[in-house]
């Protein structure tokens, strides 16, 4: 990158840089004009002057000049006004003064912030690029946050300055000269009495700076540094935590916080220091005219009326000066800035753009046989791993490798994913070194999994879908506002410097996983999840998940019969007992009595949970059926009953999670209101407290907590209670909740939720599985299982998929690399996760579903226990970063080698 | 089936007899309630333990597996408690647990069976002299059957 700031904003900006400079001297004229016009209008119709005669009249608006050698010649004759109309006349050509000055004024503003901003974008944009091609070795040794923070945070001040970068020592410049000028003409050595204590200023402030300069850049790298730090706290958190060394944390956070301060509090003081003595050197100047002007005058060698011109020439030149000298300041800081992120971003070895090119077209398949030459690979603390290894794979063919301890078989698989470089020798298709094609055909006919997943914050679809979005592949059309908004977007990406492809566009290649469009894509994703036996986990994700239902039509369409269908099978199976269904003009045993009075989910905050109680509609509801006062007494009950059972217990005890009715911190405050309300009449509770206690009562399930509270007069007056609620349900509760209804889709509940449309029975306590495994067979018996793990795939992992289990991340990365269809699939330890006897099935599964529909990849994988090896064409044997052996597995057992030993 | 009801049945059990009534019902609070039709398993031999037993009503048969198929070797009547051996020393369930009739029983976690070993030592004295005794019958049977063998 261009190492002076100064020439990137002018390579990048020249020709706006003159087009504004030319604007703003523009905009002089009508500035200086408004600086004439008041003393006109005071002069003229105001004091008079012109108009002594009663009715005499003024021309307005003459266009008269006086030209060299022709004389005065006059344009226009103007329009003759008597003083009112004058004074008129001129205010309103003030007004008018004063709207095109303030238009010139935000037209400039505009313009410079507008600049600036786009060179923002520009100069982030190129950072970002340059982080896509920075060589696999950078990034040992750098912490994402600082990489994070210098794109984000340290370019920003750049923008500000931008605008100015170029004008404002122009127009700075050019003032200070004339009032310099100014003052030379009125007193030739006064004037160089002021341009000495200028020159001065221009030598010492710089020369000051320089300190600034040292500290703003150690001010940038703590700051850069602490930004580091603090990210490898939020992802190390978990080590923190194990090993109690939250407080070295602390101590090492506010250590840096503390140098930080320093440098900033003496940048501070230097800087206030800088422009106290710019301040001073600027008043010496008027001290010496006065003392040295009036020794002159008292002398009688200067004329009074010259140096009073000197001093009100000079009150033009420190403010131009102080701007200056600001600017140079402003100029150095993102200088330096601009710089330290420069230093950062420039690296040896950087990938060439044509191998990371946007190609649309599918290159093609690779044919060639993947071969490493004379490789040699080390870790970055120069520790040989491969020595001089040269193999070859055939396309097609299946291979394992088989690594001792330190036999190196990784840094052959990284090699062949050009995950690292090689230190000597090279990776080849072919003829052509790897390293050399474009990652449009590495990335597209070659995929790579290992036990090192990284995902991203999206959802799984989005995910398992990663590996296919190498180019927009259609073009969206735009219609209206949008389409003027698209053609914004793609002008404003182009005077940036940004590319403006359209991230809207579709650019999943559905034709490399094998479908022809978004319809079809799905049997080939659900055939890679079966492979790697990650299904199941993925319809319980989206068993637990609520449907999106604009998405997921079928489900919520066929939600009847899905019902039906599982009270069939669960009759049919003698377990009708397993789940009370809700019924709406019965009482659902298994339920709490908050779920049988509103029953319906609540879809807003005005109803859930606690809300519930407080709401005075339902309280009011309450009321009117009576029940108001029997919920308060079993509340009171329950909250005795609680608090006997639970007062001894520390909070943290596990018990707590038993109880359903209030937290452990909740205790003391229900103790104090109860001992507060012990017989008190009902009347006199305030109606908050009334909430608080009735709102226990909400919880309660009868079968599970067994306090023998449910009559079953309670129980038909709250099924009563419900449909009161219904019937008067204010408008703007209308949305809070969604009844439950037999015949409709719940979108606030889960899909499990959904098809069970009822409660478990507390006391089965393996239900749960059943039910599951139940609900599994009634959703594929009625064809719905695709949909399900569709909603499945809704399923958030979470920031670098930490939702998920490691076995799950690297079988969702084994499917990604599947999926593909590449011509070579190289895999790096990829289950380890896995107990090895799930990973010899899915190694199974893996090497079936490569091969389905006669496709025959070539596969390369690096297997975690050699008995896998097995089921491969050939094995390759690494010890000590040496190729040993390399057969069929046949051959090697009989040969008696290293893979013997290591399979006995 | 009460709350207040399992407390005294569980202060029938041996095992919690010596434990004060506001315990137990802190126990039978946070156990489960389950119930079982006949011929339905509690648990299996060889299964990991996870939970105590205690019924409250009903019957159940005690089964081994042998080479023969599988053998009743003792029957559960109300009031006893199964099944608190393997989470006592963490070994697989020795026996299958199939209730003989509709059963109900209160089901005890592991860890909240332990939690209140430990604290409350009544209670664990009471289990381990529940134990001991169990063990010098054992003891006696043992040398009973020896010496009847001899």
């Amino acid at each position: 990158m261009e190492p002076s700031l100064a020439r990137y904003i002018w390579t990048h900006t020249k020709k706006q840089q003159l087009w504004i400079l030319i604007i703003v001297l523009l905009s002089m004229i009508p500035y200086f004009m408004s600086f004439d016009l008041p003393k006109l209008i005071v002069n003229g119709p105001i004091q008079g002057k012109g108009f002594e005669q009663p009715g005499a009249t003024q021309p307005f608006m003459r266009l008269h000049y006086n030209l060299p050698f022709i004389g005065e010649v006059q344009f226009f004759s103007g329009f003759q006004l008597d003083r009112t109309t004058t004074l008129f006349a001129l205010s309103l050509v003030f007004l008018l003064l004063v709207i095109i000055n303030g238009l010139f004024k935000y037209y400039i503003n505009t313009y410079k912030g507008r600049l600036g901003e786009r060179m923002l974008r520009r100069i982030r944009f190129d950072l970002v690029d340059r982080v896509l091609r920075f060589p696999p070795r950078y990034f040992k040794r750098v912490k994402s946050a600082e990489v994070a923070t210098m794109v984000k945070d340290e370019v920003e001040p750049l923008g500000g300055f931008i605008g100015d970068a170029f004008l404002q020592p122009v127009l700075l410049g050019g003032q200070a000269l004339t009032a310099m000028l100014f003052i030379v003409v009125q007193n030739f050595w006064l004037g160089m009495i002021a341009a000495v204590i200028v020159a001065i200023q221009i030598v010492l402030i710089p020369r000051m700076r320089r300190r600034l300069i040292v500290l703003g850049r150690r001010r940038q790298l703590t700051a850069r540094a602490l930004s580091g730090r603090v990210g490898e706290i939020v992802d190390g958190i978990g080590a923190v935590h194990v090993h109690d060394t939250s407080n070295y944390e602390r101590a090492d956070i506010a250590a840096r916080l503390g140098l930080i301060f320093k440098i900033r509090f003496d940048l501070y003081q230097w800087k206030f220091m800088v422009k106290f003595l710019n301040n001073f050197l600027a008043q010496i100047t008027p001290f010496l005219f006065y003392m040295v002007g009036g020794y002159l005058v008292i002398q009688g060698r200067l004329d009074v009326g010259q140096l009073v011109a000197v001093i009100g020439a000079y009150k033009d030149l420190p403010g131009p000066m102080k701007e200056l000298i600001d600017w140079d300041q402003d100029r150095q800081d993102v200088q330096v800035k601009y710089q330290q992120v420069v230093e950062q971003f420039t690296v040896e070895g950087l990938i060439a753009p044509r191998i990371g090119a946007l190609t649309i077209d599918d290159p093609g398949p690779m044919t060639n046989p993947l071969s490493a030459i004379g490789l040699s690979m080390t870790d970055d603390g120069g520790a040989m791993l491969l020595d001089r290894i040269s193999l070859q794979v055939k396309p097609g063919e299946t291979v394992a490798l088989v690594s001792t301890s330190t036999g190196g078989a990784e840094a052959l698989a990284e090699a062949f994913a050009r995950l690292n470089w090689p230190e000597s020798g090279r990776v080849a298709s072919g003829a052509d070194d790897l390293l050399e094609l474009p990652e449009a055909v590495t990335g597209r006919r070659m995929s790579y999994a290992s036990s090192d997943v990284f995902l991203f914050q999206a959802s799984l679809r989005d995910n398992l879908l990663y590996g296919l979005k190498h180019a927009p592949l259609t073009s969206v059309t735009y219609d209206g506002a949008a389409a003027d908004q698209q053609r914004w977007n793609i002008d404003e990406a182009r005077r940036s410097g940004n590319p403006d492809l359209d991230i809207h566009s579709d650019w999943i290649d559905y034709a490399s996983a094998g479908a022809t469009g978004p319809h079809d894509l799905f049997e080939a994703v659900r055939q890679v999840l079966d492979a790697v036996l990650l299904s199941r986990d993925i319809l319980d994700l989206g068993l637990r998940s609520s449907a999106d239902l604009t998405r997921h039509t079928e489900l919520a369409g066929r939600i009847v019969e899905l019902r039906a269908a599982l009270r069939t099978r669960l009759e049919h199976e003698g377990l009708s007992g397993l789940v009370v269904p809700f019924e709406p003009g019965a009482y659902n045993k298994e339920a709490t009595i908050g779920q049988n009075l509103l029953f319906g989910a609540a879809a807003g905050p005005e109803l859930a949970d606690r809300a519930l109680a407080a709401n005075p509609y339902f309280a009011s509801v309450l009321r009117q059926a009576g029940l108001d006062r029997t919920l308060y007494e079993m509340g009171l009950e329950i909250a005795e009953q609680a608090i006997e059972l639970f007062a001894d217990l520390p909070p943290d005890h596990p018990f707590f999670q038993q109880l359903a009715f209030m937290s452990a911190e909740e205790i003391p405050a229900y103790e104090t209101l109860l001992q507060r309300l012990k017989n008190r009449p009902y009347e006199t509770v305030s109606e908050s407290d009334r909430a608080m206690i009735i709102t226990l009562s909400f919880a309660y399930i009868e079968p599970r907590h067994r306090f023998g509270l449910l009559s079953d007069e309670l129980m038909n007056k709250i099924v009563a209670a419900r449909n009161r609620f219904y019937e008067d349900l204010p408008p703007e509760l209308q949305n809070a909740v969604e009844r439950y209804d037999p015949a409709k889709y719940i979108a606030a509940a889960t899909v499990m939720e959904n098809v069970l449309f009822g409660r478990l029975g507390s006391n089965h306590p393996d239900a749960p599985d059943r039910i599951r495994s139940i609900v599994y067979d009634i959703l594929d018996e009625l064809g719905l299982y695709a949909e399900l793990l569709d909603v499945g795939l809704d399923f958030n992992v979470g920031a670098g998929g930490r939702r998920l289990t490691s076995g799950q991340r690297q079988k969702l990365d084994v499917a990604r690399a599947l999926l593909k269809r590449p011509d070579f699939l190289i895999l790096n330890r990829p289950l380890s996760a896995l107990d090895q006897r799930v990973q010899e099935k899915v190694l199974q599964n893996v090497l079936e579903e490569a091969r389905r529909d006669g496709r025959s990849p070539a596969i390369v994988w690096v297997v975690t226990n050699p008995t896998m090896a097995m089921m491969f064409d050939r094995v390759v044997v690494f010890d000590s970063g040496r190729l040993v052996e390399d057969g069929t597995h046949e051959t090697l057992l009989a040969g008696g080698g290293i893979l013997k030993e290591l399979l006995s | 089936m009460l709350l207040k009801d399992e407390v005294g049945m569980l202060q029938r059990v041996p095992l919690f007899s010596g434990i004060e009534p506001a315990k137990l019902k802190l126990l039978a609070f946070t156990s489960d309630r389950v119930s079982y039709g006949a011929g339905e398993i509690l648990f299996r031999q060889g299964d990991e333990g996870d939970a105590a037993y205690v019924i409250l009503s009903g019957r159940a048969d005690i089964l081994v597996d042998s080479d023969g198929g599988s053998i009743k070797v003792a029957e559960l009547v109300p009031n006893s408690i199964v099944g608190e051996i393997a989470i006592l020393c963490d070994v697989y369930r020795t026996a299958t647990v199939r209730a003989a009739s509709p059963l109900e029983a209160l089901r005890i976690r592991k860890d909240h069976f332990l939690r209140l070993m430990r604290e409350f030592p009544d209670m664990t004295i009471e289990m381990v002299r529940v134990l001991a005794d169990r063990l010098s019958h054992t003891t006696a049977d043992l040398i009973d059957a020896r010496s009847a063998k001899q």
